[in-house]
């Protein structure tokens, strides 16, 4: 047995938090540099296992097995080329999070900090777990980190976003609970692996695929149940919206590609349509909606679930262009949008206000952060050159191959795109000073820019060189596709 | 003859030394805390006796009285967490003026009654031992005597489980008179469908026995009796009686009715959906922390009955680990309840809870990880109940209930947030005294371990309760 790296990942943020709660640190500055300090390492460690993860392989590597639950479920770990892009990016934002707390929070520092640990820990357990109740176990766990980071941390509707939050994720998930638990008792076991291998009757399967779309539809989150997304983004503090955005979003979309296409390849190919439908829907309407916010943070909250839907429309087109193409804009989403929130972050900790009114002609006063700001606007409506471009030309590119309908569609979303982001940038960034405050407005600190210009960084060097995302994930998504078809002819 | 009596050891020893503490109690003056210390260490040695006894499975008197590994399971349950309930509520009852010597004693009678009780193998024994224990729940539920709610709560518990042993003991008649046994083992080999009338029998019991688990229909003395009882009473009852009660109705589904399963499982069924859904929703509107317990007791009592509902094995332990993993989480929320003091009075409602978290941050935490658990959030403990329930429930594919019992988890998570929001996001009003209330944080830390850390081996009461069926 090799040294459990994994769980080590997994655990570290863990033992740190609790290293953190048992040290008495009045000031909450030991508190910040040992988080800051473990959550680096946990990043480092990450990019260890990137580095020495096999991209010829489909098969997964690094694998821990242990009995678990009366040895018929086992606590099984274990990543891809598709899972390690996700876990390296939990582990990339952790970091920044935790940077940007020195600056937005202020009371009850210490317990931040470790409900952010806590919440890294659990979202890593997502992405490595090789089996349906571990995930289940890690995909519900966040709730309760999350909850009190809007509820405790969050703006003045905080309770309602945060019960919103709770409430929908959970309802979703619950029929998830009983979809697994159903698998268990059909395939005998509840290890991925072994599921892939063993076919899961076609009666069940719609039922199940639709099970699971109800958990992953909420987290997505998918029009129509959405709603709860602006809300939360609204009243969650800064690291929070950036978490929830940057991560958790993605855990849906990761969900698909780890469960519902390769154990339920027949509901997948039956229910494409209905994916296609609710996905051009999301792109549209939320980005029309997305036009018509007088709060930052909503519009982005809105942007995102537009972002979402180019994910989930190029996830069922089913194709090695569109899948590879969903995988690199959720990579690129988590680094744009976790940028966006930060920016609505920087000005909202000096100025105490997210709406968009009181803003204009930042770039007289504040030209180092209009430019980053500008940046990721750009990023945002998928600019030629940044990684957002890179995501949606992909998703695009598959979509025409299935329907054309859907793809003309969801072009017409890139417009829109543009629309609100340029226009979000026009009265924030350019036009007239409306508050005579901005005038008194201190430009980006150092922190902030750390923060700031490593996302910018890597959205540009991503979007001018996408080889090593690419290169990681491209055996894992041929396999899935193989397979996909196989499963399809064979029934 | 002789020789079998050394399986009756624990209730000998248990009964003798109880009565012998009387004697205590009745001549020493200001005895209280003798007799206190001395029941805690009763308890503890009836513990070890039981655990050293073989698990083999014996029956003596006639085949009245079992000794096995199941029975022996939950007398060991039931010692430790009245264990824990008595000691961690010892603060509270010497302020609250409750240290009267019989306290202790009247626990110790009721432990003894549910021996009998879990350990029956007859319907007359059984009767004998549920009597033993509902009559020393009156007498503890009104022990606060100059309290006009707690004689309320007290006289209300007295008439309304009276009506429900009547009942009970109708059944039991019936039963007889139907299957001319009383003996479990006799009435199952007699009982089959065609039997009707054993049907009706069937069904008084289980309206008896439903009353003791406090689950809907019947459960309308729980959140008065809950509110008006002193807190340290509460907790025994939110405890000590369901767990016997629980037992009970699943000796009755694997023994004497094992025939009639179907009829039976329709009720169970029944009753198990009621339960969940009136704890969801009732629970949701309740100011008095007691009486929310009250109602997610009963939720809580209808996830274990999911379990039981399945009518296998499987369903069964699942249900047996669920109520241990229910004890150990309200002993947890109860002992959390004896920390809340101010002005040498303890307060009980939730809008008392408001903003703890500031000045209290351990206390807070601990309700904070009680809660979640008692919603069945994952990591914790309580998750693994609901799922080892919904595991069984769906190895039979009863889809409806599963269903149903997950959407009422939904829903009671929304008045346990309630309360975290009340600890977490309100602004803080009261400030609690600094209790040296060494017992109840150690229950309230080992409640909390228990919990955090059972996803590490969540197959350990499994293992345990695996066992207590091969045999």
């Amino acid at each position: 047995m090799n040294f459990p790296i994994l769980s080590t990942l997994i655990f570290l943020p863990l033992l740190s938090s609790l290293f953190i709660f048992l040290s008495r640190d009045k000031k909450n500055h030991n508190s910040i540099y040992i988080s800051l300090f473990s959550s680096i390492a946990t990043f480092l460690l990450s990019l260890f296992l990137w580095y020495s993860l096999d991209n010829n392989s489909a098969e997964f590597q690094f694998v821990e097995e242990k009995s678990w639950i009366n040895n018929y479920i086992k606590f099984k770990l274990g990543v891809d080329g598709i899972s390690i892009l996700f876990i390296v990016l939990t582990t990339f934002i952790t970091p920044i999070c935790i940077i940007s707390c020195i600056n937005s929070v202020k009371t009850r520092v210490k317990e931040f900090l470790i409900a952010i640990l806590i919440l890294e820990t659990f979202m890593i357990g997502v992405f490595c777990s090789l089996d349906l109740v571990i995930f289940y176990l890690f995909f519900e766990a966040g709730l309760i980190p999350m909850f009190l980071i809007i509820g405790v941390w969050g703006g003045p509707r905080r309770v309602y976003s945060a019960f919103k939050f709770f409430l929908f994720t959970l309802l979703g998930s619950v029929l998830m609970l009983v979809a697994i638990i159903v698998i268990y008792w059909l395939t005998g076991t509840t290890d991925i692996t072994e599921i892939y291998k063993i076919k899961i009757p076609k009666d069940y399967q719609n039922i199940l695929w639709l099970a699971f779309l109800s958990s992953f539809a909420v987290k997505m989150p998918m029009w129509p149940v959405h709603t709860w997304l602006p809300d939360a983004h609204v009243e969650a503090p800064t690291a929070g919206s950036v978490i929830l955005a940057a991560i958790l979003l993605k855990m849906a979309g990761y969900g698909f590609l780890r469960f519902s296409i390769p154990m339920f390849p027949i509901a997948s190919e039956y229910f494409t349509p209905l994916i296609y439908s609710l996905s051009i829907i999301a792109i549209i309407y939320t980005s029309l909606v997305a036009l018509m916010q007088d709060d930052m943070k909503k519009l982005i909250a809105y942007s995102s679930v537009a972002h979402m839907g180019y994910v989930t429309l190029g996830i069922f087109t089913l194709t090695k262009q569109g899948i590879e193409g969903s995988i690199y804009q959720m990579i690129s989403h988590g680094l744009i949008s976790a940028a966006l929130f930060l920016c609505v972050g920087v000005v909202y900790d000096r100025l105490h206000s997210r709406m968009i009114s009181s803003y204009g002609g930042l770039v007289s006063y504040l030209p180092k952060y209009s430019f980053l700001f500008i940046v990721f606007a750009l990023a945002a409506l998928g600019l030629p050159g940044t990684s957002g471009f890179l995501g949606e030309f992909l998703v695009l590119t598959g979509a025409f191959q299935k329907s054309y309908l859907a793809a003309m569609l969801a072009t017409f979303g890139v417009v829109l795109g543009a629309a609100y982001m340029l226009w979000l940038t026009k009265r924030v960034i350019f036009g007239t000073i409306n508050n005579a405050e901005i005038k008194n407005l201190s430009d980006v600190n150092k922190s902030e820019i750390i923060m700031l210009a490593t996302l910018a960084f890597f959205v540009i060097f991503f979007g001018f060189y996408p080889l090593p995302l690419m290169e990681t994930f491209s055996v894992s998504v041929n396999s899935l596709i193989d397979n996909y078809q196989i499963a399809l002819i064979s029934n | 003859m002789i020789t079998n009596l050394n399986i009756l050891i624990p209730e000998i020893f248990l009964s003798l030394s109880t009565f012998s503490i009387l004697m205590i109690g009745v001549f020493l003056k200001k005895s209280f805390n003798i007799i206190f210390n001395l029941s805690s260490l009763i308890i503890i040695v009836t513990i070890a006796i039981i655990i050293s006894s073989p698990n083999s499975e014996e029956k003596i008197f006639l085949e009245s009285f079992t000794r096995d590994a199941f029975s022996n399971y939950f007398k060991v349950l039931i010692l430790l967490s009245s264990l824990f309930v008595l000691n961690s509520s010892k603060n509270f009852i010497v302020e609250n003026k409750l240290d009267k010597f019989e306290y202790p004693i009247i626990i110790l009678l009721s432990i003894l009654g549910m021996f009998f009780m879990v350990s029956s193998n007859d319907l007359i024994l059984f009767y004998l031992g549920l009597e033993l224990q509902s009559l020393s729940l009156y007498i503890l539920a009104s022990i606060d005597r100059d309290n006009l709610r707690s004689t309320e709560s007290g006289i209300k518990y007295f008439v309304l489980s009276a009506l429900s042993s009547g009942l009970l003991l109708y059944g039991c008649s019936l039963l007889y008179g139907f299957t001319g046994s009383t003996n479990f083992d006799l009435i199952a080999s007699q009982l089959n469908k065609e039997n009707t009338g054993a049907v009706f029998a069937m069904v008084f019991i289980l309206v008896g026995l439903a009353f003791k688990v406090s689950a809907v229909p019947f459960h309308m003395w729980t959140p008065d009796v809950y509110e008006g009882a002193p807190t340290s009473i509460t907790s025994y009852f939110a405890v000590v009686p369901k767990v016997a009660g629980l037992a009970l109705l699943i000796k009755f589904m694997f023994i004497p009715f094992s025939n009639i399963l179907l009829e039976w499982q329709t009720i169970i069924i029944f009753i198990s959906i009621a339960s969940m859904i009136l704890g969801a929703v009732a629970a949701m509107v309740q100011k008095n922390f007691k009486r929310l317990l009250a109602y997610s007791s009963i939720g809580h009592i209808g996830y274990a009955l999911a379990g039981v509902a399945t009518g296998a094995v499987s369903g069964y332990e699942s249900a047996i680990v669920y109520i241990s993993i229910y004890v150990i989480m309200n002993i947890g929320a109860f002992s959390c309840l004896y920390l809340l003091k101010k002005d040498g009075q303890y307060r009980e409602n939730i809008s008392d809870l408001s903003g703890i978290s500031k000045k209290h941050p351990l206390l807070a935490i601990s309700f904070l990880i009680i809660l979640f658990s008692l919603a069945g959030v994952p990591p914790l403990g309580g998750f693994f109940a609901k799922f080892y329930v919904f595991v069984a429930v769906l190895e039979r594919e009863m889809y409806t209930l599963a269903i149903i019992g997950l959407l009422t988890t939904v829903m009671s998570a929304f008045y346990y947030l309630k309360i975290i929001k009340t600890i977490y996001f309100d602004d803080s009003i009261i400030a609690f005294e600094q209790t040296k209330n060494r017992t109840a944080q150690i229950s309230i830390f080992a409640s909390c371990t228990i919990l955090i850390t059972f996803f590490l081996y969540p197959s350990i009461l499994n293992n345990l309760v695996n066992s207590l069926f091969i045999s």
